[in-house]
């Protein structure tokens, strides 16, 4: 049997608490979840806090930019540099750590985080 | 019609080379071949790394498949025993008949063994396959004591195998005077003696064995000179026999001490078959080395597809590493005094042996012998076989350039395009500068996928890599060090690009001169250029700032961060101390001491951050740019204010140039340094540059650093006064700004600069660019636009608004930051 889950969007910020190109960290309950405005792609995605390597909450401290050809867009952990597709969550590394991902849209100037 | 049939009979080095060779030329025969081993060709010339870890794979000339790939047919284990040649036809032990057109006899040879009394004893081995060292190799596991009949290159060989294969007493049995005997004299071979008794390895020479003793198994070796020598095992390496049994058996003309008489097409007696490799007797001789056997497999492709090549002897020059001791042996090795001039070197403190002969004249080498040191190994063959005009000085060929200015890169590129590089796979320089210029190859692996170079014995690669590099010089090409994926530029390219375009942003750095969305690689370059040219608050580009710029500290276990104010020279008021311990206290900060005489105080929570500093900047502290690659601290020493020794002031001297490059963005930290005198207590020769006290003046020192690959600083500068340190200073800092890599020190920079200290000596003191001036401003420029980052980041409503962990609950702290207790203090809890 499978399990509908409704996605419940929770208004996490306002657009400019989010630097340009950049991130910042939202609390929602105990969950932390980073929130990234990739101005430069006119795109918005979140992600988990929590850098699942050494279990350091930093992932939204950390820079975004592009991997490869196809130009996935990534985040990597300011600790130690270990990078992640902000679509998939996945590793971009040799190591198989993963992300949980949030989908994100955007409102009158408010941010809002599809959360389970 | 059906394609013409070429059987092969062998399948070791020499034949697998023969197949490749033919392909390359042509693909209209049907290749079958035959092999007497269980395996397909193997690298015999490596075989002893067989028992370092290699395994039988490692040596496979190619895949199982490749030879299904390309056509041909293989039969494995199975010798050829008869060849009718009326019929041409051939049989083979497992009763297999084939008719060719062609037969390539690539039979080899096999070890010589001596008919001495005993020699059919257990314990006695040959080394010549695999499966003799799988033999070799059961043996030794019970065996404490071992010897190698032979002292030849083989032998040799044999016997450090024996010593890797854990024999505690391994012996060298030789029947002439010397160590190979075929390629070096006896002044080399006693150095070489020398060297490998250090080593542990027992030689005697002038001994010839008369019985091996023992029940069934080996005991002992019987000499002629009827002394003896206990051991367990023995193997015998005392030459190679050509395998020309079948050849014999067919009728084919052999001769009289054996091999397969060939000309210079390779075709033996019957003009249908061909004999190459070390079988094959070419005007009395054997050609005993993979690369002549190459050449010989060439030829016969080379005739069978109708190209006109000939075979004329072989160059037997060799080189190689024997039990960790370089030996070479070129040319002409052993002519001697009056038809040649001999120049000798000896180190008997080092193990070196050098023998050059040049002509009469003085014009040409003719040949020579290296032991111990064999760099100079291709360059010499390279000049014996190219007939280069020698030096006036030809003793530097072997002792190297003794003062003046040594240009070893220049040698290489001076030999005409057709002087062979690598003889195993016969490529030419020009083809090897060819595949630079044309094909686009930058390094060896490139190299060995274009043109085969180097894949052979490997003895030319460091030649090869040389060639490349010289090439790609000669083009104006260098090699590039790209800073990512997202600009094809090296850090001092965009340097350039940056301020002469006056870009102040990454957006339009990235889009004039990158591609992509960036990274964090590039971000913090480019951050770096940023503020080494224009010296903006770095805060106003934040998210393009490494996570310790980003929030001018530096991020921690656990999340939080520690703070570093500036304590210029390592001078601080009881007052100030006071108020750092009263700011640790507040914020519950552990603190310590630095190595840069400083102090740091740990796990402050990032919204606690611009409360911190606001106490310390109203105390007039500074920041510290702990977090930065900027300058770090300029350590100092006491000096003449208070020490009986010193000899001027250097805490003032550390604080004025401190204060002059604090805040500076540089590819890397920086530290300084300044001693008060001689007894260098400030440490500064350990530092990017270092500053120390003489009667005089100050003698300056740069490129140093502690760190995992600590380099002592280089004097740049004796007995200048203060005026002048700061423009060496001022013009060496930004000199190093504009050009280094990231992330690269100063040490490293200079280890790579071209030229290295003299050069960097002549652009800073000499001003041999006339940049110097220049330097000077720029520097100036951003010694005049300091700023404290948290002065204005604390100012700054929007600026401090990014200082919270939570954008949606500024007020509260991260849950996982957690400390323990330690010794009255806290530390971050484990991860």
């Amino acid at each position: 049997m499978e399990a509908t889950i409704a996605t419940q969007w929770i208004m996490a910020c306002y657009v400019d608490d989010v630097p340009e190109n950049g991130g910042s960290c939202i609390k929602h309950g105990d969950e932390q979840i980073a929130i990234f405005n990739f101005t430069r792609r006119n795109e918005w995605y979140a992600t988990q806090n929590l850098c699942p390597h050494k279990q350091q909450m930093a992932i939204s401290r950390g820079m975004i930019g592009s991997a490869g050809e196809s130009c996935e867009p990534k985040v990597a952990c300011p600790f130690h540099k270990k990078t992640f597709s902000l679509l998939t969550g996945e590793c971009l590394g040799e190591e198989e750590l993963v992300i949980k991902t949030y989908p994100v849209k955007i409102a009158d100037g408010k941010v809002f985080v599809g959360v389970d | 019609m059906s394609k013409p049939t070429i059987i092969v009979v062998g399948n070791g080095m020499v034949g697998y080379k023969f197949c490749e060779k033919l392909l390359a030329r042509s693909t209209q025969f049907q290749i079958i071949v035959f092999g007497e081993e269980p395996r397909h060709a193997y690298d015999r010339v490596h075989l002893s790394e067989y028992f370092n870890g290699k395994t039988a794979d490692d040596l496979s000339l190619s895949t199982l498949s490749w030879y299904s790939d390309n056509g041909i047919s293989l039969h494995l284990d199975d010798p050829i025993q008869e060849i009718n040649r009326t019929e041409k036809t051939i049989h083979s032990l497992k009763g297999i008949t084939l008719k060719y057109d062609y037969l390539v006899l690539a039979t080899g040879s096999s070890a010589f063994v001596p008919d001495i009394p005993g020699i059919e004893k257990e314990g006695v081995f040959v080394y010549r396959t695999i499966e003799d060292l799988e033999l070799i190799k059961a043996c030794a596991v019970n065996a404490k004591s071992g010897a190698v009949m032979g002292g030849g290159l083989l032998g040799l060989e044999a016997a450090k195998a024996l010593i890797d294969l854990g024999i505690s007493e391994t012996h060298v049995i030789e029947f002439a005077p010397r160590l190979m005997p075929r390629q070096i004299d006896s002044a080399g071979s006693n150095m070489l003696q020398m060297k490998l008794s250090q080593l542990g390895l027992h030689i005697h020479l002038n001994k010839s064995t008369a019985a091996i003793t023992g029940d069934k198994k080996i005991h002992s070796l019987k000499f002629n000179d009827d002394s003896q020598l206990a051991v367990d095992m023995l193997v015998i390496s005392a030459g190679i026999r050509p395998r020309d049994e079948l050849a014999k058996l067919a009728g084919l003309h052999v001769g009289t001490r054996g091999g397969i008489v060939v000309n210079e097409k390779m075709q033996t007696s019957d003009e249908c078959i061909y004999a190459i490799g070390e079988c094959a007797l070419y005007e009395g001789m054997i050609y005993g080395l993979v690369a002549p056997g190459y050449e010989m497999a060439d030829i016969v492709a080379a005739h069978l597809t109708g190209a006109d090549k000939s075979f004329y002897g072989y160059d037997m020059s060799t080189k190689l590493k024997l039990i960790g001791v370089d030996v070479a042996s070129f040319g002409d090795a052993f002519i001697t005094e009056p038809d040649c001039r001999t120049i000798l070197f000896e180190d008997t403190h080092k193990g070196i042996y050098k023998r050059i002969n040049i002509t009469n004249d003085g014009k040409n080498l003719l040949g020579g012998i290296l032991i111990g040191d064999a760099d100079a190994y291709n360059m010499l063959l390279q000049t014996v076989n190219n007939k280069i005009v020698l030096p006036p000085d030809p003793e530097d060929l072997i002792l190297g350039s003794r003062g003046g200015e040594a240009n070893a890169g220049a040698g290489v590129m001076s030999l005409p395009d057709d002087a062979l590089i690598c003889s195993c796979e016969a490529v030419t320089k020009g083809a090897i500068c060819s595949a630079v210029n044309e094909g686009g190859v930058t390094g060896i692996d490139g190299m060995k996928k274009c043109t085969k170079a180097g894949t052979g014995c490997g003895g030319c690669v460091p030649l090869v890599k040389d060639l490349i590099a010289g090439t790609m010089k000669a083009n104006g090409q260098y090699i590039k060090n790209v800073i990512c994926e997202h600009f094809d530029y090296s850090r001092q390219e965009l340097f350039d690009l940056v301020k002469i375009n006056g870009l102040k942003n990454y957006d339009l750095v990235l889009d004039h001169y990158g591609k992509g969305d960036g990274c964090e690689v590039c971000k913090p370059v480019v951050a770096s250029i940023l503020s080494s040219l224009w010296n903006d608050v770095i805060v106003k580009q934040e998210v393009i700032q490494d996570s310790n710029d980003r929030f001018l500290a530096n991020i921690q276990k656990g999340g939080t961060y520690s703070v570093v104010p500036r304590i210029p020279g390592g001078e601080i008021t009881p007052d100030k101390l006071i108020v750092i311990g009263q700011v640790a206290k507040r914020y519950g900060l552990y603190t310590k001491i630095t190595g840069g005489q400083r102090i740091d105080m740990f796990g402050a929570h990032l919204s606690d951050l611009p409360l911190i500093w606001e106490e310390l900047i109203d105390a007039g502290f500074e920041s510290g740019h702990a977090y930065g690659k900027a300058l770090r601290t300029v350590k100092s020493c006491v000096g003449s204010t208070w020490c009986r020794f010193g000899l001027h002031d250097s805490v003032t001297f550390a604080i004025e140039v401190e204060d002059r490059y604090k805040g500076i963005r540089a590819p890397h930290k920086i530290k300084g340094g300044v001693s008060g005198c001689v007894r260098e207590c400030a440490e500064a020769q350990s530092k990017d540059f270092g500053i120390i006290a003489t009667e005089k003046g100050w003698n300056l020192y740069v490129c140093g650093n502690g760190g995992s690959k600590p380099q002592h600083a280089q004097l740049l500068a004796t007995d200048i006064d203060k005026e002048t340190v700061i423009k060496y200073l001022d013009r060496f800092l930004m000199f190093y700004i504009k050009t280094a890599d990231q992330l690269t020190r100063t040490a490293t920079w200079l280890n790579k600069l071209d030229g290295g200290m003299s050069y960097l000596k002549n652009v800073i003191v000499n001003d041999s660019l006339g940049l110097g001036e220049q330097l000077e401003e720029e520097m100036q420029a951003l010694v005049n636009t300091y700023h404290c980052e948290w002065k204005e980041a604390i100012n700054n409503p929007s600026m401090r608004k990014r200082f919270a962990h939570f954008i949606n609950a500024p007020d509260e702290k991260d849950p996982h930051a957690q400390f323990e207790p330690m010794r009255e203090q806290v530390r971050a809890k484990e991860w």
